[in-house]
């Protein structure tokens, strides 16, 4: 994947700094408690999600069965529509052909639309060594761009960045790359916009080339769709004479009628939009003479770790993403860590899912992102095509703590467990021994509780993760089970109750039935000595 | 009708006065309950941490152990969740890795037959109003594998309103999870805390004096960040008001 996030720390790492940015806590939960909201009343609306949501599913778990001749029919049709079609293996192949291309127009700059996919394979950097200027069209990409930054959001890329900090960036960086910002530019949106407009319009009017990705791509006539809410897309997609269009592999619809389905989940989940403002489709070339529309057009599709994806029976569903972001925007993790920490540019909870499977788990940061979540299940939830991410995070953890088969460019090979997790190993096995011989577990247990009054209030070590901002909680003076042994299931608690069970009251601040007030209440089930008497 | 308390791990060690809760409770309301001495742990932690297969030999043991009850309860969302959602899903992939058909068959007939004790308060016992007495001022988080796992619903909400003396007052952003997430808790441990204090801080908004849920995990965490804020508020788990009543309160 791109460039720009390698060499990235470990999840926990990157999420420490981003906890205690109190600026970017409060944009980014800002922004997506306002989306979250939107969002819920936008699919509300409509009576029959669940099975919109379910057919979404099918759909495209039929078509990734089926991959090898969807791709094949939208070569052909592509092509029959005045298009060529190119493969490319990985990001390597995939910018090699890119600026092939750019190249053989004799063009050194290029506009384009907000894509995905070009940000996954470098693109922009890539085209940028061989001295080709790729200009972003989106004004959250611009504000990326301008700020020499990384996006931290699929679909508001620049959601770490409130009002102010974007007039700065503008009035700053704009001269830079062209039309500079208006003198005396305030916060106000629509000051902001109008300045990217007028910095974007040059910029469109002189533009032979536009690289695009794509939304969904339609093999039965090799149309492509770019749904979008500035219209800059639009610009991009008729105004140049060349436009490139770069495509991961898994985008594919077999029919238009398949699209009615995305076209009502899509806006919904990522906007709250019941439409989206622009949807531009594309067939292939138009007439230049007669039509708007690129005369010539190019469809790079890429596969860059779909195909061995989509080889693993539980990770594949990954691969029915459609980017609509709905799982970041609801993701409490997504919201205090922020989309910087997930070092890649699918951040969030579908990036957690998707980056340790496209680049594998041999990075550091790649083999923590299956463990950047509580397990929560919002993500799912509200996913428009029922990924059920917390399923393939625990899939993936497995991977790392475990190894194991995967696929690698085709191949099966298999993984050996990461480094890191022997001392969790260990752990693991001796419990799964201890809940397997009861008695020893018991033993355990009676242990823990008689020497509770020299148990630490805080831990050392790992346990410090625990202990350093939460209390620990108080060990009772003994479990259940000898309860319930001694009072033969709380039949015989009467006679023994002064004597018996003791308990202080829980560190944690839980109440003590027994009662901290030294045992007032004689009899009953709850009633019980002061601090450890009779024990 | 036969009934087994599947406590849970967690509640044994720390938190016998819930065990001790739902006896009483299931006790009042005449289901004879029994503690399988040979219970442990039903495999979640080693589950949701990456060791499915270590898990496995604690998946056939609780069916070796609850195997011949009527009904299997609970007091914890999450441990409920993994038999219900995780035990099918173990067995499934037990078969796809070529081992066959046992563990699937072995784990099925425990599948249906547990339950989150509110779900078996409602749904098999029929009651919503339990006799409870607890006069205090009650928030309500629903944990995410009781909410989006199992799918309790208002249960837990329908029996804490019907508890006589307790007032029930509605906990802002209620269904964002606490943090907890199991060994999350320890693996990141920033936003892990910045969750809890969110929540934690959302909950002493709403001037309730304790806070209440289905899991004790979760409130371990809660009720541990409460410690540490020195917030005033306390974690109850809802067995214990749903237990208490006027005869023997719990303070």
């Amino acid at each position: 994947m791109s460039g720009t996030f390698v060499g990235m720390p470990a999840f926990p790492k990157a999420a420490h700094e981003a906890v205690h940015n109190a600026t970017l806590r409060g944009n980014l939960r800002h922004a997506t408690h306002t989306i979250r909201a939107k969002r819920e009343k936008a699919v509300l609306e409509v009576s029959d999600w669940a099975e919109l949501r379910e057919a979404g599913k099918r759909i495209k778990d039929h078509t990734l069965r089926h991959l090898d001749r969807y791709l094949v029919q939208l070569e052909e049709s592509v092509t029959a529509a005045g298009g060529t079609v190119h493969w490319a293996a990985d990001a390597d192949e995939a910018n090699r052909i890119v600026t092939y291309l750019v190249k053989a127009t004799g063009e050194t700059e290029v506009v384009k639309v907000k894509s995905m996919a070009t940000q996954e394979i470098g693109l922009n950097e890539a085209l940028e060594a061989e001295g080709i200027r790729a200009y972003e069209t989106d004004l959250a990409e611009l504000i990326v761009q301008l700020g020499k930054d990384r996006p931290s959001h699929i679909l508001v890329p620049a959601i770490h960045r409130n009002r102010g900090e974007i007039r700065d960036i503008f009035a700053k960086e704009m001269s830079e790359w062209g039309r500079p910002a208006p003198d005396g530019l305030t916060d106000t949106p629509a000051e902001l916009a109008e300045a990217a407009r007028l910095h974007l319009r040059e910029k469109f009017l002189r533009a032979k080339v536009g690289i695009s990705g794509a939304n969904f791509m339609v093999a039965d006539t090799g149309t492509l769709v770019v749904v979008e809410s500035e219209g800059n897309g639009r610009m991009c997609l008729t105004l140049p004479e060349t436009l490139i269009s770069v495509v991961g592999i898994e985008k594919i619809v077999p029919t238009w009628q398949d699209l009615e389905v995305f076209l009502q989940t899509l806006p919904r989940s990522s906007t709250a939009e019941r439409m989206n403002p622009y949807t531009s489709m594309w067939t292939g070339t138009t007439d230049s003479g007669t039509a708007d529309g690129p005369s010539t057009f190019h469809l790079v599709l890429i596969d860059n770790g779909r195909t061995d994806t989509l080889a693993d029976e539980v990770g594949r569903q990954a691969l029915r993403c459609i980017r609509c972001s709905a799982c970041l925007n609801v993701c409490p993790v997504y919201e205090r860590a922020g989309g910087h920490a997930y070092g890649s540019v699918y951040p969030g909870p579908i990036g957690a899912i998707l980056s340790p499977q496209l680049r594998g788990t041999g990075s550091e940061i790649d083999a923590s992102l299956p463990y950047a979540s509580s397990l929560c299940g919002a993500c799912y939830e509200v996913c428009p095509v029922a990924i059920d991410i917390p399923e393939v995070l625990v899939h993936l953890r497995e991977r790392v703590a475990q190894g194991g088969q995967v696929t690698e460019k085709g191949a099966k090979v298999v993984l050996k467990p990461a480094k890191g997790h022997a001392a969790e190993r260990a752990a693991m096995r001796a419990a799964g021994w201890a809940f397997t011989h009861p008695a020893a577990l018991r033993t355990g247990q009676r242990l823990a509780s008689r020497t509770r009054r020299f148990h630490p209030r805080t831990l050392p070590g790992p346990g410090m993760a625990w202990s350093a901002s939460r209390a620990l909680p108080t060990l009772p003076a003994e479990p259940f089970r000898d309860w319930w042994q001694r009072t033969n299931g709380g039949r015989t608690e009467q006679g023994v109750a002064d004597g018996g069970r003791a308990d202080g009251g829980h560190a944690d601040g839980r109440p003590s039935p027994s009662g901290r007030d030294g045992g007032g209440r004689a009899n009953g089930e709850w009633a019980g000595g002061g601090e450890d008497s009779g024990k | 009708m036969r009934v087994a308390l599947f406590l849970t791990c967690v509640n044994d060690t720390l938190y016998p006065d819930t065990g001790r809760a739902v006896v009483k409770l299931l006790t009042r309301l005449g289901v004879d309950v029994d503690f399988p001495m040979d219970q442990t742990c039903c495999g979640q932690a080693h589950y949701n941490t990456g060791y499915r297969h270590q898990a496995e030999p604690l998946a056939r043991k609780f069916s070796d152990v609850f195997g011949g009850y009527e009904a299997i309860v609970t007091p914890s969302g999450s441990c409920g969740a993994m038999v219900r959602e995780l035990y099918p899903r173990m067995g499934e992939r037990a078969r796809a890795e070529g081992r066959g058909d046992t563990l699937a068959r072995t784990l099925a007939p425990v599948v249906p037959k547990t339950y989150e004790l509110t779900e078996f308060l409602v749904d098999v016992l029929g009651v919503t109003d339990v006799g409870a007495y607890y006069p205090h001022k009650v928030t309500y988080h629903p944990t995410c594998h009781g909410l989006r796992g199992l799918g309790l619903g208002e249960r837990p909400r329908r029996l804490l309103q019907a508890v006589k003396g307790l007032e029930l007052v509605e906990l802002p952003g209620a269904e964002e999870c606490c943090g907890f997430g199991g060994t999350f808790a320890v693996k990141n441990p920033d936003v892990s805390a910045a969750m809890g204090r969110d929540k934690v801080r959302s909950a002493e908004s709403t001037g309730a004096e304790v806070l209440c849920a289905a899991d004790n995990s979760c409130l371990m965490h809660i009720g541990g960040t409460m410690a540490r804020l020195r917030t005033g508020m306390r974690p109850v788990h809802i067995a214990e008001i749903l237990a208490s009543t006027e005869e023997e309160p719990l303070v």
